[in-house]
């Protein structure tokens, strides 16, 4: 059995995130990346099903060559080996990235592709469900509860949707993009860390990266919030609250 | 050409944000001068698919059967792309929620059209569209001209407004797809709907949060009598997620939920950077919490300094008599 787990290096979530000069993306400067931490729980999902059915785990990557560090840290928890592709672009869009994502699955013949629900810096949520369109895979969002059986070549996925949770069956090969709660990343060991550095680590160049059909015009901040407000301490600013919140919000 | 508005419908019902959808249509298709078309899927929608029209609806697409009654992200990007031929769409508008964001990758695949995700506002600019997206969970934005049509993309919850009185023309016409059912790979087998029809964080108008200061999972009845006194939902910040007191589909932050409340209560969090990010746009946020260095004061339009265990069962008191319940 083979598993695909596709990653991306993004910043940190504690990162202060500032414009940079160009006005159109970020100042990378000082700010520490991490696996996209749905991604690394993938990964984790990932290494729970070869634990239990034996198997490769192979992480896939679109990104700049500095993403080497995001996929060794992958390759330290477990994973067996990686493919990077590099970029040789900084301006990128979903349908690119699955494009160029696509051949490289497709080489690979995996039993099963996870995914993360989303990179937590563009927030797009596309990557998954695109590549199930080109690869003609079936695809299950947001899973928050995954059994896979190789032998059937089934797996059933819970996924959260508003207000519920739906039971899904599918047929694999499929893609499952990982949503908190289905596992809890492991931390890399010692040994893993250091087994990690001999595991291959295959870069790649894409095999073509699409012209992109959108384009970042610019980059701002959000509009500023008034400044924070403190109107008393303890159970006396109680009435002083229900007062804001009727006479100037407007809300009760 | 047109412009068409995907209406979810989900459980026996039309999600709110699916108003707001065909009322963005309609203001989008009147810039193009052109018609705003719905496209309704699902089982038994058919009667209810003419409320549509009021929100501005000039076409009514409706796609009602048995094989339907689930979402099925294949096949229902099948039925929107044959809807976008049908009409010659140059703009698909659909929700960003988990339905939303799992069926317009596929269409746009389709398409081979752009796919731009989670926007909450728009311009037309002419010869092109120009809209709005936060990234980083929010902490910048991004203007993305699209280039190429047709385009897909996908509206924030409770960004736009659902206008009832945009009167379109609400012709229904049925919607028919040719699909290959022996190459759906994809069944659902089981639809829970959580315990009294919670409404989702992000649909909510009122939340009520806790973080680490609520010190264990029972503590949390006090929010839910504040939350249900005020027609809201209780949310909670990572940290409280992370101790598994609370489920992790009431996160709110950066690996969360982003919302947009009109009013955010924030008890015993003291503010993290991506929690801030989650719920920075909410329209008024009330802080209550121990430490009065916490950060999460900065963004509070009114904070409390104060014991939350004390604070927020005097505030639920106050406001029970205040609304008369």
């Amino acid at each position: 059995m083979k598993i695909g787990v596709l990653v991306k290096r993004v910043p940190d979530t504690e990162a202060r995130i500032t414009v940079g000069a160009d006005g159109k993306s970020i100042d990378e400067s000082g700010i520490e990346f991490i696996i996209s931490p749905y991604d690394e729980i993938a990964v984790e999902v990932a290494l729970q099903l070869k634990e239990k059915h034996g198997g490769e785990v192979v992480v896939v990557c679109y990104g700049p060559k500095e993403a080497a560090t995001v996929v060794r840290k992958a390759l330290a928890m477990g994973a067996d080996r990686a493919v990077l592709i590099t970029e040789s672009t900084k301006e990128h869009e979903p349908a690119q990235t699955a494009k160029v994502l696509s051949s490289v699955l497709k080489e690979e013949g995996f039993d099963l592709i996870l995914a993360g629900r989303q990179a937590i810096d563009d927030d797009s949520a596309q990557v998954g469900p695109m590549l199930a369109e080109i690869l003609g895979l079936p695809c299950v969002t947001d899973a928050s509860k995954l059994e896979f059986d190789p032998a059937a070549k089934k797996a059933v996925v819970h996924k959260e949707i508003e207000g519920g949770e739906e039971t899904v069956e599918v047929s694999t090969p499929a893609i499952i993009t990982c949503q908190k709660g289905i596992a809890e990343p492991r931390l890399p060991s010692l040994k893993g860390i250091m087994m990690a550095k001999r595991k291959p680590l295959k870069e790649a160049q894409p095999a073509e990266e699409p012209e992109l059909m959108t384009k970042v015009v610019k980059m701002d901040y959000p509009p500023k919030r008034p400044p924070g407000r403190i109107i008393g301490e303890g159970t006396e600013a109680v009435g002083e609250l229900v007062r804001l919140l009727k006479e100037e919000a407007k809300i009760l | 050409m047109a412009v068409i508005g995907y209406v979810e419908w989900r459980g026996g019902e039309f999600r709110k944000s699916a108003y707001e959808v065909v009322s963005q249509a309609k203001r989008l298709a009147k810039e193009l001068g052109t018609d705003a078309v719905a496209v309704v899927i699902g089982k038994g929608v058919r009667e209810k698919a003419g409320e549509f029209a009021a929100y501005g609806a000039d076409g009514i697409l409706v796609a009602d059967s048995e094989q339907f009654e689930h979402f099925i992200p294949d096949v229902y990007a099948r039925l929107l792309e044959q809807a976008v031929n049908q009409t010659g769409a140059r703009f698909v508008l659909l929700a960003h929620t988990t339905l939303g964001r799992d069926v317009a990758p596929r269409l746009a695949a389709r398409l081979a059209a752009p796919d731009v995700s989670d926007i909450i506002s728009m311009n037309w600019q002419g010869d092109h569209l120009e809209v709005l997206r936060p990234v980083y969970a929010g902490k910048v934005r991004v203007t993305v001209a699209i280039g190429k049509e047709p385009a897909v993309v996908t509206l924030r919850p409770k960004m736009f407004e659902a206008d009832d009185t945009l009167g379109g023309a609400g012709n229904v016409e049925d919607l028919k797809a040719e699909i290959d059912w022996d190459k759906v790979l994809y069944k659902v087998t089981e639809l829970k709907k959580s315990a009294a029809g919670k409404m989702d964080l992000t649909e909510a108008d009122i939340i009520v949060s806790g973080g680490r200061g609520m010190k264990g999972p029972e503590n949390f009845k006090i929010l839910e009598e504040l939350a249900e006194l005020l027609g809201g939902v209780v949310g909670a910040s990572r940290a409280a997620v992370d101790a598994g007191w609370r489920p992790h589909s009431d996160q709110v932050g950066q690996t969360g939920k982003t919302v947009s409340p009109t009013l955010y209560i924030a008890c015993g969090i003291s503010g993290a950077i991506q929690h801030l990010a989650g719920m920075s746009s909410s329209k008024y946020i009330v802080a209550i919490n121990k430490d009065p260095e916490a950060p999460i004061f900065q963004v509070a339009n009114y904070g409390i300094v104060g014991d939350l265990f004390e604070v927020v069962p005097a505030l639920t008191e106050v406001l029970r008599k205040e609304l008369g319940k």
